[in-house]
């Protein structure tokens, strides 16, 4: 299979959860790709579908949420096509996820180390003492200290730090192509948050994982990620390598963002809040979902369809006035 | 409020079993009220010529060995029913949610008198427990109701317990107390409010075990006394019948009985979503 | 130097840890100073002690040892359950990480604000409670209208001002930030901090915010306090511990905020292993004694004390000693 063909692509996705008060357009016609070995950074604020698109490429999501649209195409094949016997054959072994409270995602009755050997079992179809070997080399390749001693704890008795690095290893135990880490550092201390991507970036070079790293803190995204993805209420605003996006943010939104990231050097007096709040998804929306909060907005934004816009290679924006 | 009678009937329309549990409720609270003058017969008066008669249209649910209307009888003995049940939750929900509340709140030796208590309690069956205090006490309706409350205790003391203590730590308790309220207010005032929506979900089934409850003393003599119409002692009158065919007389009573547990374990749910403000949008 | 608005003298809080006997030193021996009109940062990672040393100065728990004063007045005596209907007891407020937890979900945003109001005895009855609660809703820019609603039917950062309101609604004189915007959006926590930043202005009062963001801390604070185990490891003016920190834990600290210009970045310092259990830890080894790249043969023997190395700024570790023994503050 050719490497020149992006690993992941999504192309017009579109997720609906069904409610009470009517049905959430959670994720809007949603493109772009992840290539061999890089890191793709999805930034956005609580609402914004990050987590829902995630879910959606892996084929996890709430029962209400239903994709109504769209194609998710991994190492050439139609994810979203193939039913969930095929999504299984992938999920596990070439695509990875990990989730922000790894606490809960483990099994709190079971020690950490069976844990891990149940996966290899599952998808690396080893066995016995090979099993257990294996798991045990993973809790030493995510630098847990002591494995022998990590294998036979159960979650409740390892740190926050510790139990992401159990569902790294976890994730990683069968070499995925891909990896998405939903907020995996989310919630830790900013020492335990350093080192746990230091340990994604570790893995994704040494192994040439893709990795999509899903974040609503700019600066982890800014830091960590090749390209950035930026998502607002549903829609991809904006995409850009990112010193790019830094440098030269074109959609109304991520400059805003930018402005209110707390950064060094800053006061607070140059940090610029971004008005109104993410719009409700439910009802009719306007073509472009930002044109509420935006101080730019001129009539054509009202009309449909959402532009998108590639303004130099590999930067492109959703927005009829970019900056 | 009027927010509240359009979620309550958002609640009830979503689920038709909830709308037929609510229409039974009414029925029931109905003949609770309006039983006797609805009547169609003198539920006390007997008819030695009418005896064992099965359900005709005269009698539409027969009548029995001494010739009383049963239909009759099954809508009088409901207000009864209804009340052992009703006084005998809201005995033991006000009982079990302040010693509960307490234990929860307060730990230390409150807890542990609470929990004891608890525990002696639940180590007799409950129905041989009841059975045990009213043959202590003597026969009467209100001492149906304290049996019924005592055995009813441990659930609403053990319920409060723990849904207190999961709030004691929770952020809104310390702001209570920065905001200059003291313990008791604390516990009255912002915790205990919180603890309600499953507590009285836990009300509205057990009503339903307490009704069965109060029949089951009756039942084997130890409640209510005949003549006096309640569908546990009709229950027991018929069954003896039942053997050569005349099955009405246990069957209609029988049937009330299991639509009033059956109303009441259905409408449990309902009411959880109909108080809980965090289902409301 | 005028008066310190707040001064905790070696104050200690220890948890009986379930069990065993032994006990759990959340807070260590930490003596700290408030002026009035400044705002304190206080940082430190999970599990260091900083929102049970918080809660010691709120007086939501009581010290296991030492003294806290406020305004001159000795407040750490009174037990925490009595303290809640002490005449100080309006005077020292506070602001949680999470609105979601710490507003009641069955109170309206103006029975929460309205509550302190009326236990405190500040206005007890309509209508003056009414335009009490009105002037703090407008100080902290909650419109009128969202004061009849519940929490879950407002927005987090409406939220958040709910809370708020609620704390300055008595005009306390120290107000307690506990990871005030942890749990809002980016754009939300500008918001709040401007609101914050403003509201000091506009009321004269005393802030302590505690985060483990050092950028928010930065943006807010004169002063800075970094927590370790148990104890304060350094503490100085703003600029000072940001731009030239001392303390090992410190620079590590400040080495691991993401930064995204690759021209601001430090090099990263790595810590090796976890923090060092809190319970009973050894008196005479330092906090950080095994995860510290500079570690030596004497942290290993001796507490570091908090010795001051420059006007204002203190460093507790062994590297700062240039004569042991002797300190420039004794």
């Amino acid at each position: 299979m050719s490497e020149t063909a992006p690993l992941l692509t999504v192309e017009d996705l579109s997720v609906e959860f069904r409610t009470r008060d009517g049905i959430v357009r959670a994720v809007d016609r949603v493109s772009f790709d992840v290539r061999w070995g890089e890191t793709v950074g999805v930034v956005g604020e609580s609402g914004s579908g990050k987590s829902v698109t995630a879910l959606a490429i892996m084929g996890l999501l709430h029962p209400a949420g239903r994709v109504t649209d769209g194609r998710v195409i991994f190492r050439g094949v139609d994810l979203l096509a193939g039913g969930e016997g095929q999504r299984r054959r992938y999920r596990g072994r070439e695509l990875s996820m990990i989730f922000q409270s790894p606490r809960t995602a483990l099994n709190p009755i079971r020690p950490v180390g069976k844990q891990i050997e149940d996966v290899v079992r599952r998808h690396a179809d080893l066995a016995g003492t090979r099993a257990r070997d294996r798991a045990l080399g993973l809790l030493a390749e995510v630098q847990i200290p002591d494995p022998g001693r990590s294998y036979q704890a159960y979650p409740f008795e390892l740190s926050g730090g510790v139990c992401q690095r159990v569902m790294i290893a976890m994730a990683v135990a069968c070499v995925p192509a891909l990896l998405i880490a939903d907020e995996p550092a989310t919630g830790l201390d900013v020492t335990t948050q350093a080192a746990i991507l230091d340990l994604l970036k570790q893995f994704a070079q040494e192994r040439r994982m893709a990795t999509l790293l899903i974040s609503h803190d700019l600066a982890v995204i800014g830091e960590r990620s090749d390209r950035i993805v930026v998502m607002h209420a549903g829609h991809v605003v904006e995409m850009a390598r990112t010193a790019e996006l830094f440098r030269a943010p074109r959609h109304p939104y991520t400059a805003r963002l930018i402005a209110s990231t707390p950064r060094p050097g800053a006061t607070l007096g140059d940090l610029k809040p971004i008005p109104g709040g993410v719009p409700d998804l439910r009802g009719n929306l306007p073509p472009c979902r930002y044109r509420a909060r935006c101080d730019r907005a001129i009539p054509a934004c009202d009309e449909p369809p959402l532009p998108r816009v590639e303004l130099t290679p590999g930067h492109t924006v959703a927005c009829r006035v970019p900056l | 409020m009027r927010q509240l009678l359009r979620h309550g009937r958002y609640v009830l329309t979503e689920n038709r079993l909830t709308l037929g549990a609510f229409a039974l409720l009414l029925v029931f609270v109905g003949l609770a009220l309006v039983g006797p003058w609805i009547a169609p017969y003198d539920p006390l008066a007997t008819a030695a010529a009418h005896k064992l008669e099965p359900p005709s249209r005269a009698h539409w649910f027969g009548t029995d060995h001494v010739g009383r209307d049963i239909l009759s009888r099954v809508i009088v003995a409901t207000r009864l029913d209804l009340a052992i049940a009703l006084s005998a939750v809201a005995l033991s929900f006000v009982l079990g949610s302040v010693a509960g509340a307490c234990a929860g709140f307060f730990g230390g030796w409150t807890e542990r008198v609470v929990s004891r208590l608890v525990d002696t309690i639940m180590a007799f069956p409950l129905f041989v427990l009841a059975m045990g205090i009213i043959a202590a006490v003597g026969t009467s309706v209100v001492n149906i109701i304290y049996a019924t409350a005592i055995i009813n205790f441990p659930f609403y003391a053990r319920l409060a317990r723990a849904e207190v203590n999961v709030r004691r730590e929770a952020g809104f308790v310390e702001a209570a107390r920065l905001s200059g309220n003291s313990s008791a207010r604390i516990l009255a005032a912002h915790l205990f409010p919180n603890c309600l929506p499953p507590m009285t979900v836990q009300a509205s089934l057990n009503m339903g075990w307490a009704i069965l409850n109060s029949a089951g003393l009756s039942f084997i003599g130890l409640g209510v006394r005949p003549p006096t119409p309640e569908w546990g002692i009709m229950v027991a009158d018929g069954s003896a019948f039942m053997v050569s065919g005349e099955w009405w007389i246990a069957f209609f009573p029988g049937l009330a009985l299991m639509l009033a547990v059956f109303c009441f374990n259905l409408l449990g749910d309902a009411v959880r979503d109909l108080i809980d403000p965090r289902r409301r949008t | 130097m005028g008066v310190p608005l707040l001064e905790v003298h070696e104050v200690s809080r220890l948890f009986p840890v379930r069990g065993t006997r032994r006990w759990l030193h959340a807070v260590d021996g930490v003596s700290l100073s408030v002026m009035p009109g400044e705002c304190v940062g206080l940082v430190g990672e999970s599990g260091c002690g900083k929102s049970t040393l918080v809660r010691l100065i709120a007086r939501l728990l009581d010290p296991t040892g030492g003294r806290i004063v406020f305004d001159g007045r000795d407040i750490g005596t009174v037990p925490a359950w009595r303290f809640a209907r002490a005449a100080e007891r309006a005077w020292i407020q506070m602001v949680f990480q999470d609105p979601v937890d710490s507003l009641n979900p069955r109170f309206t945003a103006f029975d929460t604000i309205a509550d302190p109001l009326r236990r405190l005895g500040v206005a007890p009855e309509r209508p003056r409670l009414r335009d009490r609660v009105w002037e703090a809703a407008d100080l902290v820019g909650l419109s009128r209208e969202l004061l009849g609603r519940f929490p879950h039917q407002l927005s987090g950062g409406q939220q958040q001002r709910v809370a708020i309101a609620r704390a300055i609604a008595v005009r306390p004189r120290l107000l307690l930030l506990d990871e005030p915007t942890s749990a809002l959006d980016v754009s939300v926590q500008v918001v709040i901090l401007h609101l914050l930043a403003d509201l000091q202005q506009k009321l004269g009062m005393t802030y302590l915010f505690v985060s483990h963001d050092l950028n928010l801390v930065r943006l807010l604070s004169n002063r800075v306090l970094v927590m370790y185990c148990g104890r304060i490891v350094e503490a100085g003016p703003a600029e000072a511990v940001f731009n030239r920190p001392d303390h090992p834990y410190t620079r590590a600290l400040l080495s691991a905020v993401p930064v995204v210009d690759p021209g601001e970045r430090r090099p990263r310092i790595r810590l090796a292993g976890e923090p060092r259990s809190p319970v009973e830890p050894p008196a005479t080894v330092c906090r950080f004694y095994g995860r510290c790249p500079e570690g030596f043969e004497r942290c290993e023997r001796e507490m570091p004390a908090l010795r001051p190395i420059d006007r204002d700024h203190q460093v507790a570790c062994h590297l700062f000693e240039s004569r042991p023994g002797t300190t420039l503050g004794e």
